[in-house]
């Protein structure tokens, strides 16, 4: 049972972008397309996985003052890996996703989660952290992304939307992303505001 | 080398291509330090200094170090190590040769490492072909110069305004990260304008 409370933790009581706030810069910056917002849940669920996985295993005999340079190198491994495989087999979604790629070792969410989890916990249980907040990170990212691009290119996953609608651009650019995410966010305290009447 | 080329590198990270607002990086600093005016200054000149050092120190990494030896694949590693050191060296050299700067900067110094900014400077840097362009280290040098300074710009912009929200009436639910991402929305508009700038 404790895994399905893992899971929904970082799906919703603990999302790490809606609710924590933490790791915007990709949040806000690839949301321009759902697929672009699913491929970078894929990369970063990769990564928070592995090294949730990593950091868990070896959690004994890390030196606790150094502990912080050795988790950064263990992700920075991971994401050259992600990078590489990206650039070899999918090369339009690393073009897509551009610098956000090599981004992913400074996500907050990734140190956050073997600091906080992954150096305290059982392996499996670091796992399942992992798939939760990753699933959490994509939930946030998908929802941003849907709404940014039917209303910024009227298209989604590529295909028009309504026929004949005059997109706003300013959706897609950076404004947009800063409006959508505030409005996310409102609609967000007014349900916990809503759930504590 | 002329002087427009580097006028033209400046002018393009602090307004057109303002790293906050307009590529969304660094937001985590952007929303964390934006409530008052005199840490948002800390932040920012904090942010400058590494910047612009840690855009120097990769490029000749880069260089002189990872394409001759052929491990280019190991830029990202390479390139968070580097910031990470730097910004302890530069944490250890202010403590000891400046207090009061220690102080004011301080608190700051820990944050910048994870701050994506700076990885996305010196990542942006080597993506731009300066590595292979003329001057391709003084072009580097003013580029991470010219995203500090936007950085501190649009830092100092957001904690003028969020000290005035202060005293706004803001309701309930906006209040806090929602009313923050309204206001770099609108500010992200405001910068927009300088897209349609030709250089």
């Amino acid at each position: 049972m404790k895994i399905f409370e893992l899971i929904k933790n970082g799906i919703w009581h603990r999302n790490p972008v809606l609710i924590i706030g933490i790791g915007l810069c990709p949040t806000l910056a690839v949301t321009t397309s759902v697929s672009n917002a699913l491929w970078m849940t894929v990369a970063a669920m990769f990564v928070l996985v592995g090294s949730n996985i990593l950091v868990s295993s070896i959690k004994r005999i890390v030196p606790p003052h150094i502990r912080i340079p050795i988790f950064i190198t263990i992700i920075a491994s991971f994401v050259i890996i992600v990078e590489l495989l990206l650039k070899a087999y999918q090369p339009e979604v690393d073009k897509a996703l551009g610098i956000f790629i090599p981004l992913i070792v400074v996500n907050c969410i990734i140190l956050g989660r073997a600091e906080e989890f992954a150096y305290k916990n059982s392996i499996l249980d670091s796992l399942f952290d992992g798939i939760g907040m990753g699933l959490g990170l994509g939930f946030a990212l998908t929802l941003l992304a849907f709404v940014r691009e039917i209303l910024g290119a009227n298209k989604l996953f590529g295909y028009t939307f309504i026929p004949g609608m005059e997109p706003s651009l300013m959706m897609i650019m950076a404004p947009g992303a800063f409006f959508t995410l505030a409005f996310i966010l409102w609609a967000m305290n007014a349900i916990k505001s809503k759930q504590k009447k | 080398m002329e002087l427009k080329a580097l006028f033209t590198i400046i002018i393009s990270t602090v307004f057109i291509n303002n790293y906050v607002l307009s590529q969304l990086l660094g937001l985590c600093p952007f929303c964390g330090v934006s409530k008052k005016i005199s840490s948002a200054i800390g932040m920012g000149f904090a942010v400058i200094f590494v910047m612009t050092m840690a855009s120097f120190i990769t490029y000749l990494v880069y260089k002189y170090l990872l394409i001759p030896y052929e491990i280019v694949y190991l830029r990202t590693l390479t390139f968070i190590l580097i910031i990470a050191s730097l910004v302890q060296l530069v944490e250890m050299i202010i403590e000891k040769f400046s207090p009061p700067l220690y102080q004011a900067l301080g608190i700051f110094l820990p944050l910048i490492t994870t701050n994506c900014a700076i990885l996305g400077v010196t990542v942006l840097n080597i993506e731009s072909g300066f590595v292979t362009a003329e001057f391709g280290l003084v072009k580097t040098v003013v580029q991470g110069l010219g995203a500090g300074i936007g950085f501190l710009l649009a830092l100092l912009l957001m904690a003028g305004i969020r000290e005035r929200l202060e005293l706004a009436d803001v309701p309930e639910n906006l209040k806090g990260l929602p009313i923050t991402f309204v206001v770099a929305g609108l500010l992200a508009l405001a910068f927009l304008g300088f897209a349609g700038m030709k250089i």
